[in-house]
């Protein structure tokens, strides 16, 4: 789960990390009203939505602290649709904006704390590169990016974080913030199930101040049941709103841009079913596993959402029944089919547990579909079905 | 004995057994011929559990279960926060095999555990969490996997997804060509025994001809693999990697499943893969005719 950089940076306040005093905002009105109590010269406007590349978007300005620069940096920023290369070419309505004092900056820094897989432990990493796309440092020069590898169980030690300290060239008093920094981040990370935690930049003032300018936060979806005070943080107008509804039945729905609807079981299927679409000429309208203690309900319920995107073709229902059974997945598919009068072209391949039951469902439903007893055979028929389409249309 | 982890041999209880759940693949691992020799639920020890019209002994703790019953090997059903503890305790009762079937263990339980495991019970060695569990066909079953589709013979299944797993035995068994071993790894970030364990296993095994290795999207395992079985594997491999058309920064139900930072894609996987000398299949359709092409040509 993904938070907004005020939230973030409302969890480093707890855990000692300093940022620079700021306030929300969602009216121009509300930006004018809150600069008033900050008091630097200058301002920073910034539009809150989840996707990195706000500024060369349009989306962070700096400002005179007065009422009329503040104002017409906020009706620029609020309302507008914030494109980024990560948000897609619709970009993101911006709903809030954070006013935050302007800082001195000296010297921007990176900071972040990871899960590493291959060591199973969190690795820290700084860089002297701050503000820039650490992906690009890490690929073109490694040697800039520090890696602190933490153990799980004694947690971040002294030598450790002088070792970052003095990489990034910090004197006595910018490293004596930074160290705290640091430990506040790492207790942030492991006490709220983090699985990435970013501070890019961390910058150095002109009066030595160590500060976090942008806060990037993910959490593990998996510990969020013990988090409820990250739950209320989420925000679901940043999500697909298909992705949103999918959530809320337990199902693991990812939209796509294709046109091959995909109902599967399991996580690999899934990932393998679209993959053979793609092979075979089409593309996959979702990624859709709907889990193996799936109910009823969120098996209608499924079958809905993958219907509900305009540009599905032709639905390809792939179930390998384990402890799914296929008569459960089959009755579900035929009550959803009737109930949205389906007349797109179904294409079903079923195997496993209870498939003969499945099939009969199936067959006396009166529903119109075509089956692939193997993977290839129901990848070339989903196929087929869309040139068919192409040729009535 | 034949293949490798699971077998005759094996003496299982369940954590978890008296749940829904546990109760239920408790009693189609038994129906597979696995000898399930009790059961461990907190605060219901001392009582008994039927299943098949046996009664099946649960115990407090592990420790307990495995004094009693000699039990070497483990499953684990219980829900997701309270499995870390529950592989833990397994581990520090000495039982040589756990397998845990939960799903959605918190990352950063699982980062204890594994150390945990590292450093108190060098003996115990897991497989999963999120994963189908592991069969040796004709011999046990420990896990949640259709037993009907696999067939006793001579290929070692490895595998971090589930019914993507069901899918390449299908594939075999419907070629008449049987496993030795499948062993599903789970579809976790923080997992136990690895793709490399599973490859020095299965090379090993005199049981075993050739591999079937499913990876996917995430992290680098397959990478590591690869660069190991060019090294140390002289037994065929064919190897699909799922995930080939997943999009960046979206989490594919697995919650390893995930491309992030550009690393950890499919493309970069299947070059690792065929550089080392592995046969990579593009369509998850070819697992098995591959694999019957492979072994044609051996002989």
């Amino acid at each position: 789960m993904k938070i907004h950089e005020y939230q973030a940076k409302s969890i480093f306040a707890q855990y000692g990390i300093a940022v620079p005093n700021g306030f929300v905002a969602t009216t121009s009105s509300g930006a004018v009203e809150v600069a008033a109590k900050l008091s630097t010269p200058k301002v920073v406007v910034k539009a809150q939505i989840h996707a990195g590349g706000r500024g060369k978007g349009g989306g962070v300005k700096v400002v005179d602290n007065n009422a009329q620069a503040v104002e017409t940096a906020a009706n620029a920023i609020l309302g507008m649709q914030l494109v980024t290369h990560q948000t897609g070419p619709e970009g993101q309505k911006v709903k809030t904006v954070l006013v935050e004092e302007g800082s001195n900056i000296v010297r921007e820094l990176y900071l972040a704390i990871v899960m590493d897989r291959d060591t199973s432990r969190p690795v820290l990493m700084a860089s002297t590169e701050g503000g820039m796309d650490i992906e690009k440092v890490a690929e073109e020069t490694p040697e800039k990016l520090l890696k602190i590898y933490i153990h799980p169980s004694l947690g971040l030690q002294a030598f450790q974080t002088r070792q970052v300290c003095y990489g990034l060239g910090l004197n006595p008093t910018q490293a004596k913030q930074a160290t705290q920094l640091m430990q506040g981040l790492y207790k942030m990370f492991i006490e709220k199930d983090c699985s990435l935690v970013e501070i890019n930049p961390m910058i150095i003032t002109a009066d030595d101040a160590v500060f976090a300018l942008d806060g990037k936060v993910n959490f593990d979806s998996n510990a969020l049941y013990r988090h409820p005070e990250l739950v209320a943080m989420r925000d679901t107008d940043e999500e697909d709103p298909l992705e949103v509804e999918a959530s809320k039945f337990n199902l693991n729905y990812i939209k796509l841009d294709g046109e091959v609807a995909c109902m599967v079981n399991g996580a690999g299927l899934a990932m393998a079913t679209m993959d053979i679409v793609k092979l075979y000429g089409s593309a996959p309208a979702n990624f859709l596993d709907v889990g193996g203690s799936a109910t009823d309900e969120a098996l209608e319920n499924a079958f809905r959402i993958i219907m509900s995107d305009k540009s599905v073709k032709v639905v390809f229902i792939n179930i390998f029944g384990g402890i799914l059974r296929c008569d459960k997945l089959a009755s579900g598919v035929v009550k959803a089919a009737k109930a949205l009068d389906m007349k797109l072209p179904i294409v079903i391949r079923m195997k496993g547990t209870n498939v003969d039951l499945g099939k009969q469902i199936l067959a006396e439903s009166g529903l119109r579909y075509e089956v692939g007893e193997t993977l290839e055979e129901a990848a070339s028929k989903v196929v087929a079905c869309l040139n068919k389409t192409a040729v009535a249309v | 004995m034949m293949a490798v982890l699971v077998g005759k041999h094996t003496r299982l209880i369940v954590q978890g057994l008296t749940g829904k759940e546990g109760s239920f693949h408790a009693e189609q691992c038994m129906k597979a011929g696995t000898n399930v020799v009790g059961g461990v639920t907190p605060n219901k020890g001392g009582t008994t559990h039927e299943i098949n019209c046996v009664q099946l002994p649960i115990f407090n703790t592990v420790a307990d279960a495995r004094k009693a019953t000699q039990a070497n090997t483990t499953v684990i059903f219980v829900p997701p926060p309270f499995a870390a503890d529950a592989i833990m305790e397994a581990g520090a009762a000495g039982i040589e095999l756990i397998i845990c079937i939960t799903e959605g263990i918190p990352v950063v339980d699982m980062m204890r555990v594994k150390q945990f495991l590292q450093d108190e019970c060098p003996d115990s060695r897991l497989i999963g969490p999120n994963c189908p569990g592991v069969i040796t066909p004709g011999e046990a079953k420990i896990g949640i996997m259709p037993v009907h589709i696999h067939l006793p013979g001579r290929v070692g299944v490895v595998s971090r997804s589930g019914t993507l797993t069901y899918e390449a035995v299908d594939q075999l068994t419907q070629r008449g060509i049987g496993q030795s071993t499948c062993i599903g790894i789970g579809g976790d970030p923080i997992n136990g025994t690895n793709f490399i364990d599973c490859l020095a296993l299965f090379q090993a095994d005199p049981d075993t001809d050739a591999i079937i290795m499913i990876g996917e999207i995430g992290g680098t395992a397959e990478e590591e693999a690869a660069a190991y079985a060019k090294a140390n594997v002289t037994k065929p491999i064919v190897c699909f990697i799922a995930g080939q058309t997943a999009p960046p920064g979206k989490r594919m139900g697995h919650a390893g499943a995930i491309i992030s930072g550009g690393k950890g894609t499919a493309a970069e996987k299947m070059k690792a893969l065929t550089d080392a000398g592995i046969t990579v299949v593009e369509s998850p359709a070819d697992m098995g005719a591959t694999l019957a092409n492979l072994l044609t040509a051996k002989v």
